[in-house]
């Protein structure tokens, strides 16, 4: 049992390497393949699971080889198991576990690679959730990149998914690069690679330049990956063109470990070391508002519906960074909670569009236009995911908004409410009308992109379209993940579930007693004040309000050419856009490395002159 | 003289840079990616030095013979594994890119924009 | 972006970065001055309680042994991914192809080259070998000697031996290589657990002498399978690339 963070890294990697062995067994036999795959994956969902029952009492930490610290200073690797990061893994666990058994009758045909790099991706995605070590970090950042490269260029015989491949590997490549600089030179500082040692050696001197570029070069490589303005051009290339179970997994996990990461980072190995919190502070909540503003605003005038559901989740990733960003326990709170609400509707969204281009064979919303009428069940499905989306009252998201946004009141900032609700009410409206006009012919279809292939033919070589029904494997996972939404909403005492687990998470000093010494800290004290996390009658009428708008703003944009007013002034929502989205967006990814060195050149600018 | 190793980093990590942005050529870039890596060989070897120690390898010598840091150097070699993989992989991206685009010009590989 | 946009910006950004990066590393101890802790640690007790020698091997493959296994599969991964990405367009390509022989789709090497490729092929596996088998002792280990099997390989397609390289690289006995590579080295570490150990943790014996072929316990045998591992997904990638190319040669004017 003291095994299970081990196990739940291992097992995944061994039976991808027994399913590559055996390939020229199991390749004829697709149904075994695909049974051993997705029952790795329910072990380890299984696991995970009852790990975090185990660490809900305290951190478990697990020595690798038995090398246990000597006087606080480690010489193995340790996995460093908390409520909050065994949940993530659990979470990251559930969606490859949707994805396995949405592709059991996806894809038509299938090589050995497929589960093998599934499985490397989980098992890299659990690695780095539970890891305490910053370098066995990296490892485990790059085992997540090199798979989910692989898969998004799973079907070569397209063009789309080259370029996106191209682009995502070399952008995070460069950010990987990136963070093993800041490694090396913490490294050079520290001589310690324990996250908890280099916590603990930092925070005993004054922050100095070398910390603070440490820290901007070792989160680089997580912004870009979590797709923070801007890093994020990345995103919507290769999230278009990934085959959709994989889509699920890059929308629903992938990102928010890169923002995971990022909070594992400051609070571990920076948080008392940097100090100014107050700057880091406005640091990330600018960057997370800038990036939820402009991912909401490339997402509504997207024509693509995977790429729009890929900018949607840009923008969301800039709210959660605003929720890590407030550096306080609500915020956080907010933050983890709105990530799995997050996770679970984007899931069943991707999934509903899977259903779209297997029986209908595109994504192209104008050509699509009420053309899916018939597929009834996944049109509810998908409305019930989008309204999730949209933050509707009792679903997680709106739980987790609603936190963020009371942390950011309590702060005295509410300019993070109105941002929060406009990026909310832009990509809501997106997703429904998407709902309205795909499933339900409502208005009239959008106007065609010029830059986008019309008609079926697109994207087909994914799965043969036409089929007579939907099968039971690919929608039953897209409606549990959606009334999982719900579901999530309704648990009882989640909010001071989460925060006591946060609460311990930003506890510096107490994490680094537990890894160094092995001591169990009681009462983790709270890194900063906050407010307790329940449901305000603001949180509830700012919910409903938004969704409410969004709906509007949604049949706006399906019914404006009806309305005289609107139709004699050419005011299509989101036709301005086009010019300067098309030219920012340009697929080259030398100006995506650009636009990488720009900014980080801009972020080291503005930290240093905060901090000087 | 002392940060001489330091200044050198840096300077490969804007070459690598440099070549990636102005590539017109996909090999060229990916060459570049590596020229990147190689400046945190160098600064992992750089950051572990210890001044007139030898290599941590006791074989011929006194077992407590004063060595630089071997962990800096186990560490450049897990990242030699992990960059020719990354490597591996996006030639072969290349090779298939060349098929279908028929041109390596990163400016014209481009299928969705916008 | 124009190209002028694109250079100003990235001039702009990478002056504000460089000097913000040297600035930081600035605050570094400069170069000799190593403050340790971790790396002095490691020299003083490595061969006291690994019997191995190299130090830098024991830690690879004891003390940071799960960052190895990382990497191996990272490795395994990207060796997956040529796999898929090339030979799914491989298969689309041999539809077409004739039967013509390798020889004839590449214009002939010459007798220099061929002679002395084959002459290194065999000092490069024997070499290859030794560095796999003497990671405890030496500047060496398996990643140096997989890679050295697989030049040993690339040395045969050099030589203008295609039917050779042919035969020594199907698909799937390579691929089942690289993954037992792996495999092996991650159940090296699950053992332990199947023991009462902690994973990875040592539980072979260690030897007598320290530097021996035989000692060190798990650290050879690690090494050995990371060979294994190595070897096999550089020849995948090789074969792969070059399969390619011949590919592109036998089908004449392109």
């Amino acid at each position: 049992m003291d095994q299970l963070p081990v196990l739940s890294v291992v097992v995944p990697l061994l039976v991808a390497a027994g399913l590559t062995a055996c390939g020229w067994l199991l390749r004829p036999r697709r149904r075994l393949l695909d049974a051993i795959g997705i029952a790795t994956c329910a072990a380890v969902v299984a696991m995970l699971a009852f790990l975090m029952t185990r660490v809900a009492r305290g951190d478990e930490v697990y020595w690798f080889a038995g090398f246990r610290p000597h006087r606080d200073v480690a010489i193995g690797i340790d996995f460093a198991a908390g409520p909050l990061s065994t949940g993530l893994a659990c979470l990251a666990a559930v969606m490859v576990l949707s994805s396995m058994i949405f592709s059991w009758r996806y894809f038509d045909e299938i090589s050995t690679y497929f589960h093998t790099l599934m499985l490397t991706f989980l098992a890299g995605m659990v690695g780095f959730c539970l890891t305490g070590d910053v370098f066995d970090l990296f490892v485990w950042f790059e085992l997540m990149g090199v798979s989910a490269y692989a898969l998004t260029a799973y079907r070569p015989e397209e063009r789309g998914p080259l370029q996106g491949a191209l682009n995502f590997a070399i952008t995070n490549s460069v950010g990987a690069y990136l963070m093993l600089s800041g490694i090396a030179v913490v490294y050079g500082r520290t001589g310690a690679l324990n996250m908890a040692q280099i916590g603990a050696t930092l925070s005993r001197h004054r922050p100095d330049g070398l910390v603070l570029v440490a820290f901007v070069l070792i989160i680089s490589a997580l912004m870009i990956k979590s797709a923070i303005v801007p890093f994020q051009f990345w995103l919507a290339d290769a999230h278009a063109v990934a085959p959709t179970p994989v889509c699920v997994l890059f929308s629903g996990v992938m990102v928010e470990l890169g923002l995971y990461g990022i909070a594992r980072v400051y609070w571990s190995m920076f948080g008392d070391a940097l100090g100014h919190r107050a700057t880091v502070s406005s640091l990330l909540v600018v960057l997370g508002l800038l990036t939820a503003v402009v991912g909401a605003l490339f997402c509504f005038r997207e024509r693509h519906i995977k790429r729009l559901l890929a900018f949607s989740t840009i923008s969301h990733s800039g709210l959660f960074l605003t929720g890590i960003g407030l550096l306080t326990p609500l915020g956080l709170t907010g933050a983890a909670a709105y990530v799995i609400g997050h996770a679970l509707v984007k899931a069943a969204l991707f999934l509903c569009v899977g259903v779209v281009l297997h029986r209908v064979g595109s994504v192209n919303e104008s050509w699509l236009h009420g053309r899916a009428r018939h597929l009834r069940l996944t049109g509810i499905i998908f409305t019930v995911a989008a309204i999730g989306l949209a933050d509707m009252p009792v679903f997680a998201t709106w739980l987790g908004k609603g936190w963020i946004e009371d942390s950011g009141n309590t702060l005295g900032k509410p300019w993070i409410t109105v941002i929060f609700v406009l990026a909310s009410v832009l990509v809501g409206g997106a997703v429904l009308r998407v709902a309205g006009g795909v499933f339900f012919g409502l208005g009239d279809p959008p106007r065609e992109d010029p830059g986008m292939a019309k008609g079926p033919g697109e994207e087909t070589a994914e799965t043969l379209s036409g089929r007579e029904h939907t099968p039971l494997t690919m929608l039953v996972p897209a409606a549990l993940l959606a009334l999982g939404a719900l579901g999530v909403g309704l648990i009882p005492k989640l909010g001071s579930v989460v925060e006591a687990a946060v609460v311990r998470f930003q506890d510096e000093p107490g994490y680094n007693a537990t890894v160094l010494r092995g001591l169990q800290v009681t009462h983790p004290v709270a890194a900063a004040p906050s407010a307790p996390a329940v449901v305000t009658l603001l949180s509830v009428l700012t919910g409903a309000g938004s969704v409410a708008a969004s709906v509007i703003l949604a049949l706006v944009a399906l019914y404006w050419r009806r309305v005289p007013v609107l139709r004699r002034y050419g005011l299509e929502p989101g036709a301005g856009l086009v010019g300067v989205v098309r030219g920012l967006q340009s697929g080259i990814v030398n100006d995506y490395v650009t636009w990488i060195v720009f900014g980080l050149a801009c972020i080291g600018g503005a930290l240093v002159l905060a901090i000087r | 003289m002392q940060y001489l190793p330091f200044v050198v980093v840096a300077w490969i990590l804007s070459v690598g840079l440099y070549g990636i942005v102005t590539a017109r050529h996909l090999v060229q870039q990916i060459m570049c990616l590596i020229v990147v890596q190689s400046s945190t060989y160098v600064l992992l070897l750089g950051v572990g030095y210890v001044t007139g120690a030898v290599a941590p390898y006791y074989s011929d010598i006194p077992v407590h013979t004063s060595a630089v840091d071997p962990v800096v150097q186990a560490l450049a070699l897990t990242d030699v594994v992990v960059e020719a993989a990354v490597t591996a992989l996006l030639l072969a991206f290349a090779i298939q890119a060349h098929k279908r685009f028929g041109t390596l010009d990163p400016h014209e590989l481009v299928e969705l924009r916008g | 972006m124009t190209p002028a946009l694109r250079r100003g910006m990235f001039f702009a950004g990478l002056a504000g970065f460089v000097a913000f990066y040297l600035w930081g590393l600035a605050g570094l101890p400069g170069f000799g001055r190593y403050p340790g802790p971790y790396g002095f640690i490691i020299n003083r007790i490595a061969v006291g309680q690994t019997n191995a020698t190299g130090v830098v091997s024991a830690v690879n493959f004891e003390y940071r042994g799960f960052d190895t296994v990382g990497e191996e599969f990272i490795l395994f991964a990207a060796a997956a991914g040529v796999a898929t990405v090339l030979r799914h367009l491989r298969g689309e390509q041999e539809g077409g192809r004739d039967e013509a022989s390798p020889e004839a789709s590449v214009h002939a090497t010459s007798d220099a080259i061929k002679l002395s490729s084959l002459l290194f092929v065999g000092p490069a596996v024997l070499m290859g070998w030794f560095l796999a088998s003497h990671a405890q002792t030496s500047p060496a280990g398996g990643f140096q000697g997989g890679v050295l099997l697989a030049t040993a390989f690339a040395l045969i397609y050099l030589s203008g031996e295609f039917v050779t390289f042919r035969r020594l690289s199907p698909g799937t006995a390579v691929d089942a290589a690289g993954a037992v590579g792996a495999a092996g080295f991650a159940a090296i570490g699950l053992t332990a657990v199947i023991l009462g150990f902690p994973y990875l943790y040592n539980f072979l014996p260690l030897g007598t002498k320290p530097g021996a072929v035989s000692s060190s316990g798990t650290i050879a045998l690690i090494s050995f399978f990371v060979g294994i591992e190595v070897g096999a997904a550089f020849i995948l990638i090789i074969a792969e690339l070059v399969e390619q190319k011949l590919l592109v040669s036998g089908r004449g004017a392109r």
